[in-house]
């Protein structure tokens, strides 16, 4: 076998872009690295790290400021055409027409890159089988779920067999079980074909399956190797801490999370706390932190090493885009209400779109001060329930009851007691942050003297400038305004929509940190996830399927009713979604 | 008392953030009185139906003393200018085809004989009837010279008409359009701004979070709808001083009723376009509706085709048109100096339309959800 050259081949690129506030950043800052052929290589890092960018330019759909960008051997500078021939491309979000047929895409595309029609209906055929898209075909590409339209659009990415396939951030927005799926056709894919894959990915574990690991951060380039060389920069770190008794494992995670010097990163894990300890940590101060408690050592993870990077290249107030965390006296409980029972009361909940149940006879309590989560795939009904929890949509049928309010017959009074926090960034970008925040005052029946009064608390305990334009703000900085519109009036209970979609692992920390130090102050929280692992920081997780509610519970009942007890809440979640699915078939089946 | 006082400031909260958010953005601060200014001189210049020039040929055949007088009288009017002599018949077809004259004079050979002997002379005159508002107005002012060519020669009918024409004694059809610009201009900013309000809100995600805060349908409706009604107003305003001190076009009516008209035309324009904004999912569907909203609403409004020809299905439709009698309400109480009780009944269909659309808008706020 001749020579192959490598896939890329990347010295001393850069990109420049012009940032929300006028002024450039290097999006792509001087990089150079070579990927091999054959592999399956990725790029893994939060958002804004380059990683788009950098396919996009291995892509040859943007120029580079400086360097040299070869791709299979070809310089791309000199001949892009010649590089797009062989390679195939999947954009973040993958150009589907709407309204045509599954396989009316497929056809589309085929036609676009010259496939001839004799190889057509094999290839379909396979593309189809290996996506489970074939009962399919004649269904528009707009009524498929997030994770089908993914994998069509995969399947419409390999309607040839390129030399090199580029996939940015394939499960983005997709469910677990989609997810997994994707990556069953992706390692198909490579064994049968030789393909040579690169993916950008923010996911730990689907970096885990690669062959080679690029850790990107602010453009530049932190670490590379085998998830397993990176995983051991992790070693010896790496702790495991169980609380004590009655005390959630947030607040245990909150406390170490809150001594940077010490501890490089800690999450809530089952029961128990996961934390990694600053190499040079005092060992003595360390106890201290944990009196009572005994940190035992746990194996490394590539998500270990990950934080270990990020934080190790973060020196503090460079990365402006994540704010540091607030601290839990800051913050004020809510000061109407304090009645007992449950805060939020649903009863036989029903929703319908036509004849389309989006929520099917639900029920649950949340009780005061908690933190209830609601989680599911895309298209399993929170977004629904939520929204109508929220007084965003009527209910077709059953009891809601919020804050002690009747969401049916007062809705303007059970709005007045609960704060709500958009997925996207939902407040005026054109006006500054005070101008927002005024308003929001306003709107929630403050005046005067004690809306002035409580816009300043507000702007003083979330740490922002009120002259800021808020289009300009950095995303962390973003959602810390939205959260301060939501608590502006002292609300029971704060509603947030997918709130860590999109923002990256640092910032999702700093995130929760204040969410718990929310819920010590005695708010009620109720919030919409797609990432599993944050179920661990709620007192009590909802999963819906489907439009019904399939486990209700504490994450390490939900666990043990998965039968799965120990494992990650990913894998919890897919064993419950799938038992559900399987006793739906059966029941199907015997009618 | 109180709650009354609290509903009120959660609607001032609301009307000032429309307000500043609106005049924040230096666009949009262009666009609140730019086109208006700009679009008021262009139909004070260019809207008009008045001949001032009628370029035109002349085949005389006659070659006759008379027929060189007849042409002087028409020269002498300072609208007819010639363009061409024409030598013969043939030529005819050509200057008009090619667009060079509006219109042919043709004296016959015996034009001079007929006239001398007493007997009815006819001249012929060809029009470019592709444009039949030019074409009729210059026909018109070729009667008026030959009554005066005949009066010179001392052969004057035995009935004349002497014309009086009230509100607009020279006829001038800027009088006619102006006053109309007034309501019609600021029509289209009103509805696309009132469009959008709402729109935007949902296309950004905004509308959630005002949904979500205790704000009632009634108080984001007046919330929104004060701000788009101040800025018509204004709008207005700003046409009615050109019309007024640039075209120097008197105004008749008072001013208050003047201005009683126009809040009552803009919150009905308002209550469309804020109805169109609650339909719409995104600004582009709303920019979509109000074109298609925007087209019907001018032509059946009566401001350069009177509402009495149209056909009598299009006449009643125009009962819902706030345009017509809007116009007809600042033509009325502007040229003519009419009273209340002259348009009270320009009123009612404005009232009626603000009724329906903007109770209709509120309820859509909350049941127009994707």
């Amino acid at each position: 076998m001749t020579e192959t050259p490598p896939s890329v081949v990347i010295e001393g690129l850069s990109k420049r872009f012009d940032g929300p506030d006028g002024k450039p950043f290097e999006a792509i800052d001087n990089m150079s690295l070579t990927i091999r052929p054959g592999t399956l290589a990725a790029f893994v890092g939060p958002d804004g790290s380059g990683k788009t960018t950098l396919m996009r330019m291995m892509a040859g759909l943007l120029q580079p400021d400086d360097g040299s960008l070869h791709v299979l051997g070809i310089d791309l500078a000199e001949d892009p055409q010649a590089v797009q021939n062989r390679i195939s491309y999947m954009p973040q979000r993958f150009g589907l027409y709407e309204d045509l047929s599954v396989q009316e895409n497929l056809d589309l595309y085929a036609d676009l890159h010259g496939v001839p029609q004799d190889v057509r209906s094999e290839r379909f055929s396979r593309l189809l089988a290996m996506t489970d898209l074939a009962h399919f075909t004649g269904r528009p590409a707009g009524k498929l779920s997030g994770g089908m339209k993914q994998k069509l659009g995969l399947a419409c990415t390999l309607v040839r067999v390129p030399d090199l396939l580029l996939l940015d951030e394939p499960s983005v927005g997709v469910d677990p079980l989609s997810r997994r799926d994707l990556w069953e056709i992706i390692k198909q894919l490579i064994a049968e074909e030789g393909l040579s894959v690169i993916v950008s990915t923010a996911y730990m574990d689907e970096a885990g399956r690669c062959d080679h690991v690029f850790v990107l951060n602010g453009g530049r380039l932190l670490a590379e190797g085998t998830p397993a060389d990176l995983t051991a920069r992790a070693k010896g770190l790496t702790y495991v801490v169980t609380p004590q008794d009655g005390v959630p494992a947030r607040n245990l995670q909150a406390r170490l999370i809150d001594a940077p010097d010490l501890v490089v990163d800690a999450v809530p894990a089952g029961g128990r706390v996961h934390f990694i300890r600053q190499p040079d940590s005092d060992e003595a101060r360390l106890h201290a932190l944990l009196p009572d408690c005994d940190p035992q050592p746990r194996k490394e993870e590539l998500e270990d090493a990950f934080m270990l990077l990020l934080h190790q290249q973060d020196t503090p107030g460079q990365d402006a885009s994540t704010p540091p965390p607030l601290a839990s006296q800051e913050i004020h409980g809510p000061t109407n209400g304090h009645g007992e029972g449950p805060v939020i009361l649903v009863r036989d909940l029903v929703r319908r779109f036509g004849d389309f149940t989006a929520v099917a006879n639900t029920s649950f309590d949340v009780a005061r001060g908690e933190i209830f989560g609601l989680l599911g795939p895309n298209g399993a009904g929170k977004t629904t329930t939520f929204r109508m929890l929220c007084g965003l949509l009527p209910a077709t049928s059953g009891e809601l009851q919020v804050a002690g309010v009747n969401l049916r017959t007062a809705r303007s009074a059970a709005r007045a007691r609960i704060g709500y926090v958009a997925q996207k960034f939902a407040l005026y970008s054109n006006l500054t942050v005070y101008e927002n925040l005024d308003f929001f005052g306003g709107a929630y029946g403050l005046r005067g003297a004690r809306r002035r009064k409580r816009v300043e608390e507000i702007i003083c305990q979330f740490e922002l400038d009120p002259s800021a334009q808020s289009g300009n703000l950095p995303l962390g900085y973003k959602q810390r305004l939205a959260m301060a519109a939501g608590l502006l009036h002292e609300p029971e209970i704060l509603f947030l929509d997918e709130p860590t979609s999109g923002i990256d692992p640092l910032a999702r920390r700093a995130f929760w940190r204040t969410i718990t130090a929310l819920a010590q102050a005695g708010v009620t929280v109720v919030v919409t996830t797609h990432f599993m692992e944050e179920a661990e920081y709620c007192d009590r997780i909802a999963i819906q399927d489907a439009g019904r509610l399939l486990a209700i519970g504490t994450p390490q009942q939900v666990r043990e009713e998965s039968g799965l007890e120990g494992g990650h809440m990913n894998e919890a979640f897919i064993a419950i979604v799938e038992k559900a699915r399987a006793e739906e078939g059966q029941a199907q089946e015997a009618a | 008392m109180g709650s009354f006082i609290a509903n009120l400031a959660q609607i001032i909260a609301l009307c000032r953030k429309e307000i500043v958010a609106l005049l924040k953005d230096p666009a949009n601060r262009v666009i609140l009185v730019g086109p208006a200014l700009i679009q008021s001189m262009l139909f004070g210049y260019a809207a008009t139906f008045d001949l001032k020039y009628v370029p035109y040929a002349v085949l005389d055949q006659s070659h006759s003393a008379a027929s060189t007088d007849f042409l002087s009288h028409l020269e002498g009017t300072g609208i007819f200018r010639r363009e061409a002599t024409l030598a013969n018949p043939h030529q005819i077809g050509q200057v008009i085809e090619e667009g060079r004259v509006l219109m042919v004079v043709s004296i016959p050979t015996d034009f001079a004989d007929r006239l001398a002997m007493g007997r009815r002379a006819p001249v012929q005159i060809i029009l470019d009837g592709r444009n039949s508002t030019t074409a009729g107005a210059a026909a018109g002012y070729v009667n008026a010279v030959t009554t005066s060519f005949n009066e010179a020669r001392g052969v004057a009918s035995p009935v004349t008409v002497v014309r009086r024409a009230w509100f607009n004694p020279n006829l001038d059809s800027r009088w006619q359009i102006m006053p109309a610009m007034i309501a019609t201009l600021s029509m289209l900013q009103t509805l696309l701004l009132a469009a959008l309000s709402v729109a935007r809100e949902r296309e950004q995600g905004t509308f959630d979070q005002l949904l979500v805060t205790p704000l009632t349908p009634l108080q984001i409706l007046v919330g929104k709808a004060v701000p788009s009604v101040l800025v018509g107003v204004m709008q207005s305003t700003i046409v009615l001083l050109i019309v007024r001190f640039w075209f120097e076009i008197p105004m008749a009516g008072s001013l208050w009723l003047f201005y009683l008209g126009l809040f009552s035309f803009t919150g009905a324009s308002v209550g469309i376009g804020m109805s169109i904004s609650a339909l719409s999912l995104n600004m582009q569907q709303a920019m979509l509706y109000t074109f298609l909203v925007i087209m019907p609403l001018t032509l059946l409004s009566g401001l350069i085709t009177p509402v009495r020809n149209m056909p009598e299905v299009l006449q009643v439709l125009t009962y819902v048109n706030p345009l017509r009698f809007g116009v007809d309400l600042v033509r009325r109480v502007y040229l003519e100096g009419a009273g209340l009780l002259d348009v009270a009944p320009d009123f009612l269909p404005l009232v009626v339309v603000a009724g329906v659309t903007l109770p209709l808008a509120a309820w859509l706020f909350r049941h127009r959800l994707a």
